[in-house]
């Protein structure tokens, strides 16, 4: 049984509203099956406007899709009963594409990572103190980034906070909605260095949602393409990728920019 | 004198001059039992319409009643009725406001329409209704006032909550397993606040208005108790030969709410200045 | 074909940018050296917050003048620009120098159609009259493939896309044929199927018009496809400059290394996409 399995999803925005009579409703995702094994990261690619970020939704049990279904080991997430889906609320978490609108900018970097602690374990001040402060660490902050705001952080640090409350858990599944695609390229392949490790050392599984080849790469086993709300198809290998004869990754590919100047194509 | 006032905005120090001013006042008014030189309500006909003196330091009024202890038991009607107004009608609108956006939906549209209905009734017509059934009196005044404030609040709320629903934090929130009270209570409430409490600022000098020209038409506080609207109304009669005692009471009310209404503009544009940088 | 005139279209001298804060001036970019000759791509490398930005904007003269002191010399084809009054720069902004910036959906004023932003730029420039100034935005958006740019140019910019936009942005800047062109992240805020299309065009202008070049961005790839020399930006200075095979081949400073090394730590198959 995989980890996160959905099932004929599809959704559209805009439907019928008491006003509204005429169905003016846009598929966004139309008929989505997938699966994500555990351990595994799961690459979507796709240009803005394909889908991505509902998809990202409706796996969070953000959005209920209006058809299909979504099953996170074996429980359909939107119909479990309560004390099944708190369950699962610990197990599926998010790192988002902006790290400032992800925090509340009146928390320090300690309440924002003592969240879902406060929610879900039981642990005294000292205690939480002490995990808050190990988390911290590990994803290459300091004991004395506690009392700062985030303001007073710049995005990829901010974006390792983030990371931080997303793993404090130990999480089974994180879905991650362009998380490394508003940081410069520097810190890009900084926390995507982080995120690899984690990966490693606590067993998580990812969706890995991006528009950047590259990036899907790095962290990625399988890749699939979205686009316009279609899944186009999944690779098991990035092999396959890159072999691929579809015209939608055949552009893709053909956007990626040169490693290095003599293997220009615009010039 | 505009220009020095504008000045002073412009430096900023105008935000602890008001707060300085207004922090003795309501200190001096909270200490009145201890403070006030003589009984507020003693009638002493013998005494009556005396210029200043060591006993009576601001005069009497037109029953031999000493005008400064009546301005300092008064101040502590008028202003502290006046917070108490103010605090329970931001508590209840920040409730339903937060609420009611944050949920959206129905419970959001049936507590938009209630709103929408108590805004519709005018507070006066409230208040002669609530003296109508128990006569007149504070309680009502301020019963009826905190009956209609808490909508404009709500609505105000109700809106930064709407935007801030949409926020990347508000998802995080949930998807860390907090509950819907808590999410209320941690991220929207703290960042709904801190505009409100200076846009409170010019809302107490309207509290304040609104008891002082109540109990000036009437039907607010009653003789003897002493309070600056009804001091008012009491020295109307004698504003040809004593306009001191309508001057006394006037110019508190005048001078709190102008306090108020040049601090909460200073902490507006302090704060609108501190969200641009 | 490129002008055979070797002299420098724009030249940077010990250009030094410092701010007023509380605590006394701080300092933003300095010692800044560079020069761009026609024809020519220098890109500007480097980190969020390294200076890129400030550096460009200096040479546009478009810092708050109360709060920020340049200093140094910035040569436009002879012209010293710093010390220009703002009514100099303004003729000279938009027909010598024009500037692309990162975000297209900011450059343009919501509520007025992209013909009258574009028709008022040209106008404000050139003696023409409304109709030859229409023609030649026409043109403009022609040479950037804009399809119909007759029925464009009376959309507002809320109708095109992010891509779009970039391209009608590029042919403001182009229309005049300046003898730079400052362009800041333009690819970033873009879809990556748009990013090329965007260089292509930076391209097509540079070849056709022999326009100077100054292209900042954090992405390597931008530089490795467009640039003859780099200059890289750490914390203010420019720590490395070097023509853009030397770069790439034998950086020299360690940060130029990492810069370089956080690339290609992700991970790409180069060899895959020649087979392709």
């Amino acid at each position: 049984m995989s980890l996160l399995q959905i099932n004929e999803v599809t959704h559209s925005y805009g439907s019928r509203t008491f006003f509204n009579w005429k169905d003016r409703s846009k598929k966004v995702l139309n008929d989505i099956s997938l699966s994500i094994d555990e351990g595994t990261c799961l690459g979507m690619l796709g240009t803005s406007g394909a889908g991505k970020s509902t998809l990202g939704k409706v796996i969070l049990g953000l959005e209920r899709p209006q058809i299909g279904q979504v099953l996170f080991q074996g429980h359909d997430i939107y119909a479990a009963d309560k004390h099944i889906r708190q369950k699962i609320r610990r197990d599926l978490q998010a790192v988002f594409q902006d790290s400032y609108s992800s925090v509340n900018p009146r928390m320090t970097a300690e309440r924002i990572i003592a969240e879902p602690l406060e929610n879900y374990e039981k642990l005294t001040a000292a205690e939480q103190k002490r995990t808050i402060i190990e988390l911290l660490e590990r994803v290459g902050l300091s004991e004395r980034d506690l009392n700062k705001y985030p303001h007073q952080f710049s995005g990829g640090q901010l974006q390792r906070i983030n990371i931080a409350r997303a793993v404090s858990l130990k999480p089974k599944l994180i879905v991650l909605d362009e998380s490394v695609s508003s940081l410069d390229m520097v810190n890009q392949a900084l926390i995507l260095g982080l995120l690899k490790e984690l990966k490693e050392e606590f067993g998580l599984s990812y969706l890995f949602i991006t528009h950047d080849i590259k990036a899907a790469y790095t962290l990625s086993d399988k890749v699939g393409v979205l686009e316009k709300g279609k899944l186009v198809e999944i690779y098991d290998s990035k092999n396959q990728f890159f072999t691929s004869k579809h015209p939608v990754v055949h552009r893709m590919r053909d956007s990626i920019l040169a490693e290095h100047p003599r293997f220009r194509t615009i010039r | 004198m505009i220009t020095s006032i504008r000045k002073m905005f412009i430096s900023q120090k105008i935000i602890p001059i008001c707060s300085i001013i207004l922090g003795i006042l309501f200190i001096v008014t909270l200490l009145a039992p201890w403070i006030a030189p003589n009984d507020p309500i003693a009638v002493n006909l013998a005494y009556k319409l005396q210029p200043p003196s060591v006993e009576f330091p601001l005069g009497t009024d037109h029953l031999g009643r000493c005008n400064l202890s009546r301005i300092l038991y008064g101040g502590r009607i008028s202003l502290g009725f006046a917070m108490l107004i103010f605090i329970s009608s931001l508590t209840i609108g920040l409730i339903i406001g937060t609420y009611s956006g944050y949920k959206g939906g129905w419970v959001d549209q049936v507590l938009m329409r209630i709103c929408d209905g108590v805004m519709a009734f005018p507070s006066l017509i409230l208040i002669l209704g609530l003296v109508g059934i128990f006569g007149p009196g504070l309680p009502q005044v301020v019963l009826a006032l905190m009956l209609v404030q808490w909508v404009y609040y709500a609505r105000m709320f109700r809106s930064m909550a709407l935007s801030l629903k949409e926020q990347n934090f508000i998802a995080a929130a949930k998807i860390s397993g907090s509950s819907q009270w808590k999410i209320i209570r941690n991220h929207i409430v703290p960042n709904v606040l801190p505009p409100l409490v200076v846009m409170g600022t010019l809302e107490m000098g309207w509290a304040i208005m609104d008891i002082s020209a109540m109990s000036f038409l009437g039907l607010g506080v009653q003789p003897p108790a002493a309070e600056w609207g009804a001091m008012i109304h009491e020295g109307k009669s004698y504003i040809r030969t004593n306009p001191e005692l309508m001057l006394y009471p006037g110019l508190m009310i005048m001078l709190v709410i102008v306090t108020f209404n040049l601090l909460g503009e200073a902490l507006s544009e302090r704060y609108s200045v501190k969200r641009r940088s | 074909m490129l002008g055979t005139e070797q002299s420098n279209v724009l030249q940077v001298n010990n250009l030094q940018v410092q701010v007023k804060t509380k605590n006394g001036a701080s300092t933003l970019v300095e010692d800044i050296n560079f020069e761009l000759k026609r024809g020519e791509v220098l890109g500007l490398v480097g980190e969020s917050g390294c200076g890129k930005t400030v550096t460009s904007m200096s040479i546009l003269q478009l810092l708050n003048r109360k709060s920020t002191s340049i200093e140094g010399s910035i040569l436009l084809q002879g012209r010293e620009l710093n010390g220009l009054g703002e009514k100099g720069m303004r003729e000279i902004r938009g027909k010598d120098i024009a500037f692309i910036m990162q975000n297209p959906m900011n450059a343009f004023t919501p509520v007025f159609t992209i013909g009258h932003q574009f028709i008022e730029t040209i106008r404000s420039h050139t003696k023409w009259n409304k109709k030859q100034a229409t023609e030649l935005a026409i043109e403009a958006m022609h040479h950037v493939n804009l399809p119909d740019p007759v029925k464009l140019l009376k959309c507002y910019p809320f109708q095109f896309s992010g891509g779009m936009l970039q391209r009608v942005m590029i042919a403001m800047a182009a229309c005049l044929h300046p003898a730079v062109i400052i362009a800041d992240e333009p690819t970033t805020a873009l879809d990556v199927n748009n990013q090329k299309n965007v260089l292509y065009h930076l391209e097509k202008i540079r070849a056709e018009y022999g326009t100077a070049i100054l292209l900042i961005s954090h992405d390597l790839g931008v530089i490795a496809e467009m640039a003859d020399h780099v200059a890289v930006m750490k914390k203010g200075r420019i720590i490395e400059k070097a023509g853009v095979f030397q770069l790439f081949d034998e950086p020299r400073h360690e940060y130029t290394k990492k810069l370089l090394n956080a690339r290609s730590k992700l991970q790409f198959y180069e060899s895959a996409v020649h087979l392709a």
